[in-house]
């Protein structure tokens, strides 16, 4: 690889008398195409072998396993060797806050097992949501507080976000008027933007005070969005979790009723404009738009999130169909058009990922600024 | 017409609930690429009438987009919960 990219193409002749840019592209490609028919032909024998002994699993279990929650970091499995990182439990039981690892909740190959806490309370996963016996013997949901994958992942995100935005602080603290190198120069652009192109025309004159808000929303989505594209990594799904996106979309809603002035009420009970015999249907309209607007601010970064994930798995799994189908002739056959499909769907996964950030950040600083804004001449021929 | 049905449960093993809901998200599909395609028609018609517009058209439409797409969503999340559980 080091070979190919310190300038294989500069010194061999172009394929086809492309330039260079476009003959390591070609390359590349060929590359990408050809490494996954190495790795799946290794995979095809543990397909092979787990269906001797456990019931071969579905897609679509696959493809929930991946998108929802999970107690331990799952990187691969092979047929006697399943590589998981198990992530420490917090749990609430009836006998107190139990501590343990996860390891103890997974039997050998991979499925729940029930486990007996320092409390005495047994707890078993079902369907990974934590529950515990009670004296009825009936399975319980117990408060379940547990490090799992979204959280480790939202760890992830804040110290990332802590290092790169203490790193770049520093550097404006000690060089304010250098030009910007690195860190900086890579996040500044994006900083600016936010800046001028989404908050300032849309709060106004006052969009200092909601920056903190918005620049760490946008950078907060942006980076767990493309945190959950990288693969093999233990497949991360931060803002395709619902809960997540509840309280970014709770936030929205706390800051804009609480920096709301009285116009803002009152254009909710008596929008401007409105003939009277309107208003009976208008003011129950308004009065579900407040709580609507980042209802759908949630759902939609948690949907388009969710549904991205699924589409990339859905297109890698196509190939384990195509080997239980046709035999290997058709997992190769169906592994050039699946990866070229996945390549696609990244791509437009990545295009997604700062989109959405940039939605969120954009509708909540217009709900910021809808809520702030005082009466100017646009409300005057409603109020005479 | 019941027994098409049931032949159709037998060789998929999946429930009427689950097959309309399948069928209710790629219903939602339509709506998304009629409202796109719309967004992107008029954006692009502008575009051709006024090109030193083009920067600030195109933002607006991905916006446009977006906001479009995010009804479209729920619907499909709704078909999808229903068919995976």
């Amino acid at each position: 690889m080091l070979y190919f990219c310190s300038g294989f193409n500069d010194h061999f002749y172009t394929i086809f008398g492309m330039n260079r840019v476009f003959n390591r592209l070609f390359f590349s490609l060929i590359f990408l195409l050809l490494t996954p028919l190495a790795v799946l032909s290794q995979e095809h024998e543990n397909e092979d072998h787990h269906e001797g002994h456990a019931k071969e699993k579905g897609t679509g279990e696959m493809i929930l396993e991946h998108v929802t929650d999970a107690h331990c970091l799952h990187f691969f499995e092979t047929e006697t060797f399943h590589a998981t990182v198990p992530l420490p439990c917090i749990v609430y039981g009836p006998n107190g806050i139990d501590f343990f690892m996860s390891s103890n909740l997974y039997g050998h190959h991979g499925e729940p097992v029930p486990y007996t806490a320092g409390s005495g309370t047994t707890y078993v996963l079902d369907k990974e949501v934590m529950k515990y016996v009670n004296e009825k013997g009936e399975l319980v949901t117990a408060l379940d507080l547990s490090i799992t994958k979204t959280v480790l992942g939202l760890f992830i995100g804040i110290g990332l976000m802590l290092l790169i935005f203490t790193k770049i602080a520093r550097r404006y603290k000690t060089n304010p008027l250098s030009s910007p190198k690195g860190t900086q120069s890579f996040f500044e652009p994006l900083i600016m933007f936010i800046r001028d192109d989404v908050a300032k025309p849309a709060i106004g004159p006052r969009h200092e005070a909601f920056m903190p808000f918005l620049l760490t929303v946008f950078f907060f989505i942006l980076i767990c969005n493309v945190l959950g594209l990288i693969p093999f990594i233990g497949g991360f799904n931060i803002t395709g979790n619902i809960a997540v996106t509840l309280v970014l979309a709770t936030l929205v809603f706390i800051i804009t009723s609480a920096k709301a002035t009285g116009h803002y009420w009152m254009h909710i009970i008596n929008p401007p404009g409105i003939p009277l015999w309107l208003l009976p249907i208008m003011i129950p309209v308004e009065i579900v738009g407040v709580i609507s607007k980042p209802f759908v601010l949630m759902l939609r970064l948690f949907a388009n999130v969710t549904a991205g994930h699924i589409i990339i798995l859905a297109f890698t799994s196509l190939i384990f169909i195509f080997y239980g189908k046709f035999g290997v002739g058709g997992a190769v056959g169906a592994s050039v058009v699946s990866v070229a499909f996945s390549i696609f769907m990244n791509l437009l996964e990545l295009l997604v990922a700062f989109l959405q950030a940039y939605v969120f950040t954009l509708l909540a600083a217009l709900y910021f600024g809808g809520a702030i804004e005082e009466a100017h001449h646009g409300h005057e021929e409603a109020h005479h | 017409m019941e027994s098409l049905s049931i032949l159709l449960q037998e060789a998929a093993g999946a429930t009427t609930g689950q097959g309309l809901a399948a069928l209710g998200a790629g219903v939602a599909a339509i709506g998304a690429g009629i409202g796109i395609g719309k967004i992107g028609g008029s954006a692009l018609e502008s575009m051709a009438r006024q090109p030193e517009m083009m920067g600030d058209i195109r933002s607006n439409m991905i916006v446009a987009a977006a906001l479009v797409e995010g009804a479209v969503f729920f619907g499909i999340v709704v078909g999808l919960l229903v068919a995976l559980g």
